[in-house]
């Protein structure tokens, strides 16, 4: 750090703490950051990285080594000292302390080196509301705290904001989306108050509130890692819109996302709510080792968990005790406990929701579902209603059945020819299907019954083998060894001619797999039970080859591109038609089933083949529509669950001592009645109890209004964290958010309707010098939209947006070749039509590559949970405002509107101006532009190629009464003005 | 991208305090260095997938009298193995069947599927003894790059940006470039910022489309036109400016300034054209192929010739389980000769002296066979106890082969050197000490390398 530096963070220090450095010292706020900083990694809460017994993070240990007076404090000389020996820091630890950190403690100890708890650690009580010296601008107590501070450093709040300034700023805090000028001139006529009822009523509003909420629960497409395959977790992020919406209380919201599969009678909703858990990354890469990425995932949990609620930094905690906060390892592994009993694998899915799983169907399909469950169950009445005839009817009714009769529904290949059968059967993990065959032995033959593989030994693909042994292996493989389900029957298959039959239900899984020998399902073992990648290969189906040759006799091939039904694989393994070259007496039972199925397919009476049929349709549908239901990761708590221990180092293979779960010991207890899992847990954080979760969830509201929150390290409330600039009106805030039955919108209300929200956010030389980051609130806050209110509002004000809630992820205009450049498989498939225009938080999010505009603008990354902001300037975020099809699309939407819709070149300007600006432009602004327009359609008349290219960009209707030029030259304005300070800015 | 905040830093040195957000702070820290810098910048050919040692570098002529026999367990040592072959039921050594030579005066050992790396041996030198903590390529690409299995830390690139600013106000201080298709999959992260504000990410390259995202003007808008938009930009911010006095304003005005020079200053770079022929034959035709591993090659000297500060490439493809002897071959024939080249041509240009480069993947792979071994064919799965990379240019001693392996090339015998090593030695050469390049997050004050990495003095000159 270079002395400029060190000047800067000093002048930030002075100008939000309010030291004084020769006045008052305040441990809590002077001297506790200091000692965390320099001293705690060998004299804070880390006992394996204690020197010396000494810890400064505890009263009694500070007290000793503080002294009473600065001329017998052993603490004082050694920070003092100039013999390197004895001098703290240690000149070789790299750490420092500056003169004025060294007097600030000389000045601690001669006032009697007073000892506080960390500040946030103290539960929080409503402090007194301060008087000011301008009663009348307070409108509610925040306006008295910040008017006292600004009282104590001589400065005066500024004006109210222009009301269409402030309609703007509140639209996009409590929608995401700026006014139409049409409601900016409602907004200017209504109360604050009275508008940010309506927006918060508006469905935009908990649009508006999510997206916060998807970065901190790292919420994406993809599972994130290597190949970083697909997952839908969107019902989960549309039950968080849905919360917001109806203001779900913050107790109950926090319980559900945590902890509501433990809830008695958990509802649907509750249980998609413990999404929020599953949101983490999950490896599928070939090789890993589960146990070791299985830990990884409580570990996100925990400290996703700690990071949203606590604002602290567990995973500190993961390899030893933390080295600045009063938390152990064992504290961590408590936590870890709750979250560890959930039957998770460590190596995730490459494709697909990994379990456990729920599914998870909207309301209108819960309705769809209803209905087919109706249908099916009245077809299935209805033919129930019918009476079959008895087993000798059936008998005498043989004769009418051709010997070579088959249940056909499904079927796609019949064969008696072996050899290659052509591409037929092309069938890959996902899919549904069964092969069958007649296979005629003696004792020790074997070879391939069937192939769909790459004929070497191991292959890649599917098949069905007889072994040496006589045991029968159905092998579904990507890779041999590891990436393959092959599983194998207990005993040999009997000698002479047997019926075999596998089905594969396209759960991926052994347990999905049943082998049926002569029309009786068989014990069988998995040898390896792990398929993460399609089996599907450019292979032709062959008949009695492969591996190796079939060495005896294969008949009548049936292949389903469906699972078929216990009763209807016995249909297929009935003895006997003349065909067949072996004889061996048939089964009755067989053979019955097969005549009851010809009779109801066929044999039978006209009304009961009807019914027969309408119930299997309908059975059929209800089935493929349960399949087609979306689905959601959630949290389960496995009987009996895993053990939780110490890791050692924090890694997986070095378990120590046995832990039960709790909650850390520097934090208040789990009330008497809870439980000491997710549930108890999660209830503790809600509890009122709790010292921080009030603190830190309103800080995050208030950051995400006025640009930094109180405290400004919104991730960390621990002693590195920053103190709040105005730890009264935190405290204020957090006590009433909580009495208020944790009502987010309620808190809102108050915030917005504040006179300091309504500020003016001018700003001035002075103000500029004297609070630089705008943490005194002098003035209204002013910083640069986030990513998505950029894009949002270039959609919205240009007409394109489409406003549809909910639903799987879309993927609108990015780059060509984004995901092909270096992702191997996939390329990104854009989508079409009204999904191009859907707002953002639907944007499809593949964590390895994620959407380039949203990285460009400081997006969450949502590899893991982030809670802090970024915000920078840089000329990528220039280069696409000025120039991706998304935003020149918009210009020229936004033309084409005002074009329409105006009678001259003045108010075409206006029109645009006041879509996109929510104001009038000034003369000054409108001779500016008004110039260009000139200029360019100068330019476009000559060049009316280069105008059409212009104008065609983007896949929205391009209005072709408008003269081109004149569009094109319009479309260069709304590109200027989607480009301004102002545009990108909430001001 | 750092200097655009110029402005702004002016404002603030003059006096005015203005804009002292995380912009002018952190630019404030631009000048990181600790000590004397050996090199300005690096260009680092990272090869991922992890080619095989055994294969390359790590000669084992022993083996061939222990090819197909099991690996000892003495060796082994019960070390856990990736998922793909701890069902094996045997692990066959499979001893490389590749010859190898001495060269150069140094006399290193280099297979003869790289005879143009074996050309500049002298140059270079070899760390046979690289170690690394994961097993599989997301966690050991993601550490190698960032110091870290898990995503979430700032790459290499960005810490150097953070540390030590731009060298180039027209261009970015650290690029990634791709080239190879199939095999593993990248990840943005590689080159992301992590924690550290955006503007430090390394900004990606493309071979089609823009090479820099969004830099071409939309059809039909040209220079002149989007000149005079950028134009009535500035005046319509200035105007708001005077309303608002807000800073920021200046520096957006100052980033579409730079994002109308990058429109110019990076289609220069990209192009080729003015490259004469002797380069091509230096770095193989196919460097006129955008989109090559030499094509990046040659772009990677002129960024270093602009002032990038680090070009990381990244090839894909050396990830041989199977059919190792086929694709290995191949994988050389496409890297071997540009980056050789790129060390001749830096050398020739005297650009070697203050640029570091470095070659090398992920992890090694292992001596035993994954699948089948047959006389001709073999595979090799993931082996993170030893492998060999490459080093060349400034404060690094050349014709130097360090550390030594067993004479299975499974455990390091001497001298090993941990990932967290080598990105100290890397801020070493750049003058930076790596337990001072820190930025506070969560509380904590992090680094590149953790708490851990010692500087490899033994291979600085």
């Amino acid at each position: 750090m270079n002395q400029h530096l060190l000047i800067a963070v000093v002048l930030i220090l002075v100008a939000v703490g309010g030291t004084s450095a020769a006045g008052d010292t305040d441990f809590n706020r002077d001297i506790r950051s200091i000692l965390s900083d320099k001293c705690f990694q060998c004299h804070g809460p880390d006992a394996a990285a204690r020197q010396a017994a000494l810890r400064l993070d505890t009263q009694a240990g500070l007290r000793g080594a503080a002294g009473s007076d600065p001329s017998d404090s052993e603490l004082l000389s050694r920070i003092s000292s100039d013999d390197p020996d004895q001098r703290m820091p240690p000149p070789d630890s790299g750490l420092n302390l500056s003169p004025q950190q060294i007097s600030l403690i000389k000045n601690w100890i001669s006032q009697g080196a007073k000892w506080q708890q960390h500040w946030s650690l103290i539960p929080p009580a409503r402090p007194a509301v301060p008087q000011v010296s301008q009663p009348d601008w307070v409108r509610n107590p925040i306006d008295a705290f910040i008017l006292a501070r600004l009282d104590a450093e001589s400065l005066a709040p500024s004006p109210a904001a222009d009301p269409r300034v402030l309609a703007r700023r509140l639209y996009f805090d409590l929608t995401g989306l700026p006014p139409t000028p049409e409601q900016v001139s409602r907004g200017v006529k209504s109360s604050v108050a009275d508008t940010a009822t309506r927006l918060m009523k508006s469905p935009a509003y908990g649009e508006k509130m999510a997206i916060r909420w998807l970065d901190a629960a790292r919420y994406a497409d993809t599972s994130g890692y290597q190949s970083d395959g697909w997952r839908d977790m969107w019902r989960w992020r549309d039950w968080v819109i849905d919360a917001f919406n109806t203001n779900q209380p913050f107790d109950e919201f926090t319980i559900d996302q945590l902890a509501g599969d433990l809830l008695p009678d958990a509802s649907l909703k509750q249980l998609i709510a413990t999404g929020f858990n599953r949101n983490h990354r999950g490896n599928a890469e070939g090789g890993v080792v589960p146990e070791e990425f299985q830990v990884e995932y409580v570990v996100d949990r925990v400290d996703t968990t700690f990071a949203v609620w606590q604002g602290l930094t567990m995973g500190c905690a993961r390899c030893h005790d933390h080295k600045y906060d009063p938390f152990t390892q064992r504290d961590y592994y408590a936590v870890f406990a709750a979250f560890n009993r959930i039957p998770e694998y460590g190596r995730a899915w490459k494709e697909g929701n990994s379990e456990p799983i729920i599914r998870a169907p909207t309301q209108q399909q819960q309705q769809q579902w209803r209905a087919l469950q109706a249908a099916e169950a009245a077809a299935k009445e209805s033919y129930q209603g019918h009476s079959l005839p008895s087993a000798e009817r059936l008998e005498e009714l043989a004769a009418q059945m051709p010997e070579d009769w088959t249940i056909k529904a499904g079927l796609i290949v019949r064969s008696d020819q072996t050899g290659d059968a052509g591409k037929v059967a092309e069938f890959g993990y996902f899919d549904t299907f069964s092969l069958a065959a007649w296979i005629v032995t003696k004792p020790g033959d074997s070879g391939t019954v069937l192939s769909k593989m790459i004929p070497t030994g191991e292959g890649e693909g599917y098949n069905l083998h007889l072994s040496e042994s006589g045991t029968l292996h159905a092998n579904f493989v990507k890779r041999w060894l590891d990436d393959s389900v092959r599983i194998e029957t207990l005993d040999p298959i009997p000698a002479g001619p047997v019926h075999v039959l596998v089905s594969y239900d396209g759960t991926r899984r052994a347990a999905g797999i049943t082998i049926y020998v002569n029309g009786q399902p068989v014990e069988q073992r998995a040898n390896h039970d792990f398929l993460n990648q399609s089996f599907a290969v450019d292979q032709p189906l062959r008949i009695g080859q492969g591996m190796s040759d079939f060495t005896g006799e294969i008949e009548e091939v049936r292949i389903y591109d469906r699972v078929l039904e216990a009763d209807e694989v016995r249909v297929l393994a009935a003895r006997g038609h003349a065909q067949l070259r072996t004889e061996s007496p048939p089964r009755r039972d067989l053979r019955l089933a097969k005549l009851r199925h010809f009779y109801l397919a066929e044999g039978g009476p006209e009304k009961l083949r009807m019914a027969y049929r309408r119930w299997i349709q309908s059975k059929r549908a209800l089935e493929t529509f349960e399949r087609s239901l979306p689905t959601v990761m959630v949290m389960r708590d496995e009987s009996p669950y895993r053990d939780t221990h110490i890791l050692a180092r924090g890694k997986y293979d070095q378990p120590g001592e046995k832990i039960e779960p709790g909650v850390p010991a520097a934090l208040p207890p789990l009330a008497i009645d809870d439980s000491a899992d997710r549930l108890g847990l999660a209830r503790w954080l809600v509890s009122g109890q709790n010292p921080l979760t009030a603190r830190v969830v309103i800080n995050r509201l208030w950051r995400d209004l006025f640009g930094t929150g109180l405290v400004k390290t919104t991730e960390d409330f621990g002693v590195q964290g920053e103190r709040p600039s105005h730890p009264e009106l935190l405290d204020w805030l957090a006590v009433e958010f909580v009495q208020s039955g944790w009502d987010i919108q309620h808190m809102l209300k108050l915030i917005v309707t504040s006179n300091t929200y309504c500020q003016s956010s001018r700003c001035n030389a002075r103000l500029l010098e004297r609070d630089p980051e705008n943490r005194l609130l002098a003035r209204g806050p002013r910083f640069r939209l986030p990513a998505e209110m950029i894009r949002d509002q270039a959609l919205f004000v240009s007409g394109l947006l489409t406003s549809k809630i909910g639903g799987p992820g879309v993927k609108p205009y990015q780059p060509q070749g984004l995901w092909k450049d270096i992702a191997s498989t996939t390329d990104y498939e854009q989508s079409k039509g009204p999904d191009l225009y859907r707002r953002s938080l639907y944007t499809y999010w593949k964590r390895t590559v994620p959407p380039p505009m949203m990285i460009n603008f400081d997006a969450a990354g949502r590899e893991a949970c982030d809670v802090a902001l970024r915000r920078t300037n840089t000329p990528l975020q220039a280069l696409n405002l000025l120039n991706d099809i998304t935003f020149v699309e918009a210009a020229r939407m936004l033309a084409q509107d005002a074009m329409s819709e105006s009678q001259s070149d003045k108010l075409t300007l206006r029109r645009m101006f006041q879509q996109v600006l929510c104001r009038d432009p000034a003369a000054r602004e409108t001779e500016i532009l008004l110039n260009s327009y000139q200029a360019y359609r100068t330019r476009f008349l000559t060049e009316i190629e280069a105008a059409r290219k212009l104008i065609e960009t983007g896949e929205s209707a391009l209005d072709t009464s408008l003269a081109p030029a004149e569009l094109a030259a319009w479309t260069m304005i709304g590109n200027t003005l989607l480009n301004l300070d102002e545009s990108v800015t909430k001001e | 991208m750092t200097n655009v905040n110029l402005p702004t830093r002016r404002k603030f040195l003059g006096g005015m305090a203005a804009g002292i957000g995380s912009l002018a702070l952190t630019d404030l820290l631009g000048a990181a260095q600790h000590f004397a810098p050996r090199v300005k910048r690096i260009i680092y050919l990272f090869q991922s997938g992890a080619p095989s040692q055994i294969d390359l570098f790590d000669t084992k002529p022993a083996l061939h009298n222990l090819r197909a026999s099991e690996l000892p367990d003495s060796i082994r040592q019960g070390q856990r193995l990736t998922g793909m072959t701890a069902g094996q039921s045997s692990f066959p050594i499979a001893p490389s069947i590749f010859k190898f030579a001495q060269h150069g005066a140094s006399g290193a050992w280099v297979s003869e599927l790289l005879p143009h790396t074996a050309k500049i041996t002298d140059d270079l030198c070899f760390i046979r003894t690289m170690h690394t903590e994961a097993i599989n390529h997301d966690p050991a690409i993601t550490f190698f790059q960032t110091g870290f299995q898990l995503a979430g830390r700032p790459s290499i690139g960005a810490w150097l940006s953070y540390g030590l600013g731009n060298e180039n106000e027209n261009l970015p201080a650290f690029v990634a470039l791709v080239s190879g298709s199939g095999g593993q999959p990248l990840y943005d992260r590689l080159w992301g910022s992590g924690f550290l504000p955006s503007k430090y990410q390394g900004v990606k390259f493309r071979s089609s489309g823009d090479p820099v995202l969004y830099l071409s003007n939309p059809q039909g808008v040209d220079s002149q036109t989007r000149r005079r938009m950028l134009d009535d930009l500035t005046q319509l911010n200035e105007l708001r400016f005077e309303d608002f006095g807000d800073p920021e304003i200046h520096t957006r005005i100052a980033q579409y300034e730079m994002a109308y020079r990058m429109q110019s200053s990076v289609p220069e770079l990209t192009d080729l054209s003015s490259e004469p022929a002797h380069v091509f034959e230096l770095y193989g035709q196919d460097a006129r192929q955008p989109g090559s591993f030499a094509y990046n090659c040659v772009l990677a000297r002129r960024m270093a010739e602009r002032g990038v500060r680090f070009v990381q490439l990244f090839h894909r493809g050396w990830d041989q389980h199977t059919d190792l002897p086929v694709k290995l071959k191949q994988q050389c024939v496409d890297t071997d000769r540009a980056s050789a080249a790129l060390v001749a041509d830096l050398k020739q240009r005297g650009m070697l002296e203050d640029t570091l480069v470095v070659w090398g993947g992920e992890f090694g792979r292992t001596v035993y066979c994954q699948g089948r071994l047959t006389a001709d064919d073999y595979g090799r799965d993931h082996h993170p106890r030893c492998f060999t990379i490459w080093l060349a240019g400034g404060g690094i001693k050349p014709g130097m082969t360090y550390g030594r392996t067993d004479e299975f090339s499974y455990n390091i015998v001497e001298n090993p050197v941990h990932v967290h090593d080598l990105h100290a030695t890397l801020l070493h050469l750049l003058g930076i000490d790596h337990t001072k390049l820190t930025f506070k997050f969560q509380g904590r004050h992090y680094r590149l390398t953790d708490v851990h990495g010692q500087v490899i003095h033994p291979i600085v000159s």
